[in-house]
């Protein structure tokens, strides 16, 4: 058997020791009998490491990787380059093997790193304080809510645009429609929002606004008007912003965002079908007890050292229980480690490259698309790295020759549940990083302009 | 303040009421119960609480506890400085370590508070 | 033999026009950044990130790294977290070309070997827990206890009931009244025990028509196997409740007794745990959740389903359950973690399996007889994958805490166990030795013990003296939060 170290005579030797002669005896006398499975489990027979990678392979090369076909797919995941030293870092089983911090002795190296994190993420954002990680983006969202709801307990309204990522709105109303709040969605048919239909949506009930930014369509927002608008009205203003656009793009804490979340997956972690990713979460200083999950301060040891522990742990649910800021315990500390890696490489140079370049090719790309016969820009609004098409003759028929000429694009509007029951069926995202060459760009749009 | 002529309540407030105006603190022992403050929330002067809903948090570095109002009424003054001195929470519990104080409500009464004896020998069934 | 300078915070090793990354440049045409963005939008300056090379960046990390303990170094016991070997196999496999990079929109089409793995591993998980609906989509266990108690809730809802409570025992992890709290119910501890075993009559007291939900960690947290799970279950369905299996301990029942087979109607897994995730320096997790059929249709989607070609070949698909609760995250889940878990099944197989809690529990009842004279265990003699001793007796002969051990156990090259957890064992000390562990390992630990409890209690107060920090002030953390590094001015 597999990673097991103890010999049939040890195993006796330790029976000896319990008292017992088997190991079953030490089940039986606790677990009742009728309550065993009396047979083995179903399960597919062992295999050898030889005969797994051989098996893995063969699941691997039924999948249209990124890596062996070009890609354009967008929506909240995106194909940007990692660095190798990403995962030279993250591969140190010093790190990927260890767990929460709880000895901070024990831990100094994770516990600094995630003081890293936090600091990095301070400077990208301009906000005041970030914890050490949340799941993703989709529930950080979520979670950014739940923080606005119980800092203005009185108030019970959520407001949301229309444009924020469908399924972070999805998981936003999983959440809520259990509490006695009330979610209000603004229509963005223009593709962003109209300041003053969400200045009109904002009461004195209104715990806090929901502004993703680029939006889900790429598009950007008035963000500070609308965090402005949030003020005013007395609620909390929410970002859900991409890390990468902050190279180019004014911060959310530049423009007064109370708290800023976002999906972290782009700061050097792969796509891998859609997790483990990064949720970040930051906020203005005064919200700081209200924050979920962990949080690492600098103090001084014994002999008077400067190091590093789990801090402010009063919020969380091993202390607090059922009245914790949150039920996270397990975050995503690995990827927090490789965006912090990540972002030491980039430095303020290399994040304004990244963001430049994505910003430049896609709108180049979005020029060429917009030539190919039966497309057209669905928003003429600015975006950054990511736009929305029309497909005038269905979608159906340009991610087919999409597909055909090795490209992905995408995702297709049509396959998430919008607020105001819209299908959108004729939209169409695609996203361009640093990655894609003029090349690529060039040849998918002929690709796209071949006649069906 | 002699905390002999004092009232408590079972989530270890006490009060001293001078006319219809109480002042509020948590007992030393609850205090030491929690172990090393960390951390402070006063209440908002000029906001209204009933008898035992929250009105402020205290936090350790291990535990976390919600502070109650012993009795119903407006917030008037709080202790400013404290947040910043939490060691009087210790050191004098009663005394520079008073918390907020309350106009009491009209008809709101502190019957249902305990006197320092019965304090006392409720502390005691506690484990702690 | 630390390196002072490499282990400074990144900030103070920056220096001005350094730099690692460099991007090609633009191959596409040039045009003022204002024709793309408005002015207004564009940021006045760029982040102030650190500016350090890639060699910087390399020697800083991996000195970091070796501040550290882990599996791949130390014996690591902390219990209730399964901190077992995580085979390097699986970081190879995880990160094959066609796995690591396929976007989560790709086409079905497109993603069948990917849609095929997580189908088995499906299949795997439901008939582990002998509960055939799954969701893998939660990103921990933590995640997974809040989605199966929203699903209890929308079940209830459908049914036109008004439950409100969710009972727990006070050994419960703080998760679970934490995510209860969360799916908006109303939270009841039972705070009785019977030698560590929930107190019938005590939960008879509590349940009623209200009851929602019982949540419980089977084996709990105490290392015990709750042998009246089957009673408090009918109790818990006699009036309409639901029984929720915290399964962050299924190390211990892997091929033994399935949460289905004893009564639980819903639990969670914690793939990062008993599927050897790894652990992450914290996460990420996984926490799959499992439940019995008449809730299947209430899981969060999308779900993995398989449809046989009239050629016999099987095609594989995302498909949402028809009550489902909604969306509980974006995407499909933390496949990359479930993808280790799947190599780690697929390389046990049955028998394999049942080997992993067969030894866990050998090594667990091994460790408690090597310790108990010094550290008593109490309850009792006999314990499943874990047990929770206590240093009540010694902190009042002696003054030695149980952190106190758990620092001077550093020193002797082992990381601590789980202190002060549960909260119902005073001075709890929680192993969990994992199967992965020799018994020259444990008899070491064990040695170990044996010695500090005999050591100067001062001396032990300072403990440790060996690594990069002794006893930070945790104190001056919480008083005067320092949560970044700020440039002095
Ligand atoms: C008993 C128990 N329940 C629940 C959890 C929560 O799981 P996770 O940390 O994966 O969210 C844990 C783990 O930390 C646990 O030990």
């Amino acid at each position: 058997m597999s990673y097991l170290f103890n010999t049939p005579e040890q195993q006796q030797e330790m029976l000896r020791v319990c008292g017992v002669d088997s190991i079953e005896k030490l089940f039986s006398d606790q677990v009742p009998a009728d309550l065993r499975l009396n047979r083995l489990l179903e399960m597919p027979p062992a295999l050898s490491e030889l005969e797994l990678e051989a098996e893995l392979t063969a699941l691997a090369h039924k999948n249209g990787g990124a890596s062996t076909r070009t890609c354009f797919l967008g929506g909240g995941a995106y194909d940007h380059f990692i660095p190798a030293a990403v995962d030279t870092i993250a591969t140190r089983s010093e790190f990927y093997t260890a767990y929460t911090p709880y000895q901070a002795e024990a831990s100094q190296g994770t516990l600094q790193a995630f003081f890293e994190y936090q600091t990095l993420i301070c400077e990208l954002t301009g906000m005041d304080v970030s914890n050490a990680s949340l799941y993703e983006g989709g529930t950080s969202v979520t979670e950014a809510v739940s923080m606005a709801l119980r800092s203005l307990h009185n108030r019970r309204r959520v407001v949301v645009l229309g444009s924020m990522h469908p399924e972070y709105r999805e998981i936003l109303v999983t959440h809520l429609q259990h509490l006695n709040c009330e979610l209000v969605t603004i229509p963005t048919p223009a593709g962003t929002a109209d300041v003053s239909k969400v200045k009109a949506a904002l009461n004195d009930q209104t715990a806090c606004l929901v502004v993703q930014q680029p939006n889900f369509f790429g598009c950007l927002e008035s963000a500070a008007e609308l965090m402005a608008a949030a003020k005013d009205a007395g609620a909390l203003g929410i970002i859900s912003f991409d890390p990468l656009s902050l190279g180019l793009l004014q911060r959310p804490g530049d423009y007064g965002a109370d708290i800023a979340v976002a999906e972290g997956q782009s700061l050097g972690t792969p796509l891998q079908y859609g997790g483990p990713y990064l949720g970040i979460l930051t906020c203005r200083e005064a919200l700081m007890r209200k924050m979920p999950g962990r949080l690492i301060g600098q103090t001084t040891d014994r002999l008077g050292k400067r190091c590093f522990v789990l801090n402010l742990q009063a919020r969380e649910q091993h202390i607090k229980r059922d009245k914790a800021t949150s039920n996270i315990c397990t975050n995503q500390g690995l990827l927090a480690l490789r965006a912090t890696v990540y972002m030491s490489l980039l430095g303020p140079q290399g994040l304004r490259e990244v963001s430049e370049l994505a910003c430049r090719k896609a709108h180049y790309a979005a020029e060429q698309l917009a030539q190919v016969a039966g497309l057209e820009l669905m928003f003429a609004q600015p975006f950054f790295k990511e736009f929305t098409v029309r497909c005038k003759g269905g979608v159906e028929p340009i991610l087919k020759r999409a597909a055909a000429a090795g490209f992905d694009i995408g995702p297709e509007l049509s396959r998430f549940t919008w607020s105001d029951g819209e299908t959108m069926s004729a939209g169409l995202l695609v996203a361009v990083t640093e990655k894609r060459t003029r090349a690529d760009i060039d040849r998918l749009a002929q690709a796209l302009a071949k006649s069906r | 303040m002699d905390r002999s002529q004092l009232k408590y309540a079972k989530t270890d407030e006490w009060v001293a009421l001078e006319g219809d105006i109480a002042t509020v603190g948590i007992t030393d022992a609850a205090v030491q119960a929690l172990t090393d403050l960390v951390y402070l929330a006063l209440p908002t002067v000029g906001k209204q609480y009933n008898a035992g809903s929250p009105f402020g948090e205290v936090e350790s570095v291990k535990a976390a506890s919600d502070l109650y109002a012993p009795v119903s009424g407006e917030v008037i003054a709080v202790n400013t400085e404290l947040p910043n001195n939490l060691d009087w929470l210790s050191t004098d519990a009663f005394g520079k370590g008073w918390i907020a104080r309350f106009k009491v409500a009209p008809g709101a009464t502190l019957d249902h508070l305990m006197d320092a004896k019965g304090y006392a020998a409720y502390w005691d069934t506690r484990a702690h | 033999m630390r390196n002072q300078q490499a282990t400074q915070l990144l900030f103070e090793l920056s220096k001005s026009g350094r730099r690692a990354a460099r991007f090609p440049t633009a191959d596409v045409p040039d045009r003022p950044l204002t024709d793309l963005i408005p002015a207004a939008q564009l940021a006045k300056s760029l982040p102030p990130l650190p500016e350090v090379t890639e060699p910087d960046v390399i020697r800083h990390f991996v000195n970091l790294s070796t501040l550290n303990m882990s599996v791949d170094t130390h014996f690591y016991p902390l219990g209730s977290c399964t901190m077992k070997y995580n085979p390097k196999r699986h970081e190879r496999l995880a990160g094959l070309p066609g796995l690591v990079d396929l976007h989560p929109y790709q086409t079905p089409a497109a993603s069948q070997g990917m849609l095929q793995f997580l189908y088995e591993m499906q299949q795997m998980l439901a008939e582990i827990a002998g509960l055939p609906g799954v969701s893998m989509q939660p990103a921990a266990g933590a995640q997974g206890e809040l989605t199966a108690l929203l699903v209890a809730a929308q079940y209830f809802r459908d049914r036109g009931e008004h439950r409100t409570k969710v009972i727990f025992p006070n050994s419960a992890h703080g998760t679970n009244p934490a995510s209860a709290a969360i799916a908006g119910f109303e939270c009841v501890q039972l705070n009785q025990s019977e030698g560590g075993y929930v107190s019938l009559p005590e939960l008879q007291s509590q349940l009623n028509d209200q009851t929602a939900v019982f949540m419980i960690t089977n084996p709990s947290t105490l290392g015990l196997f709750e042998r009246r799970i089957q009673t408090i279950a009918k109790m818990v369905h006699d009036v309409g409740g639901l029984v929720y299996i915290d399964g962050a301990n299924m190390n211990a029942i892997l091929g033994i007794t399935r949460p289905g087979d004893f009564g639980g109607d819903m639990m969670h897994y914690n793939v990062h745990k008993t599927f050897t995730g790894p652990h992450g320096a914290g996460g990420p997790g996984s926490g799959p959740i499992a439940v019995r059929d008449f809730l299947a249709d209430y899981l969060p989607g999308p779900i993995v389903t398989r449809t046989q070609q009239p050629d016999g070949t099987a095609v594989y698909g995302l498909a949402t359950p028809s009550k489902t609760i909604g969306r509980v995250r974006t995407f499909f889940g933390n496949v990359g973690i479930l993808l280790r878990g799947y190599c780690y099944l697929k390389t046990l197989g049955a028998e394999g399996v049942k080997a992993v809690s067969d030894n866990a529990v050998l090594n667990a009842n091994y460790l408690l007889q090597k310790l108990k004279h010094v550290l008593p265990v109490p309850q009792g003699e006999r314990c499943m994958h874990e047990f929770v001793a206590s240093a009540q007796k010694l902190k009042t002969e002696k003054g030695i805490s149980a952190m106190d051990i758990a620092k001077r156990l550093l020193d002797y090259g082992f990381h601590a166990p789980t202190v002060y957890f549960p909260l119902v064992v005073p001075e709890a000390l929680m192993m969990e030795p994992t199967e992965t562990e020799s018994k020259e390992t444990l008899d070491a630990f064990a040695a170990a013990i044996e010695q500090i409890v005999t050591e100067d209690p001062e001396r032990l107060h300072e403990a440790p003296f060996t690594g990069p920090a002794s006893r930070p002030d945790d104190l001056k953390a919480g008083r005067n939060p320092i949560l970044k590094w700020t440039a002095k001015v």
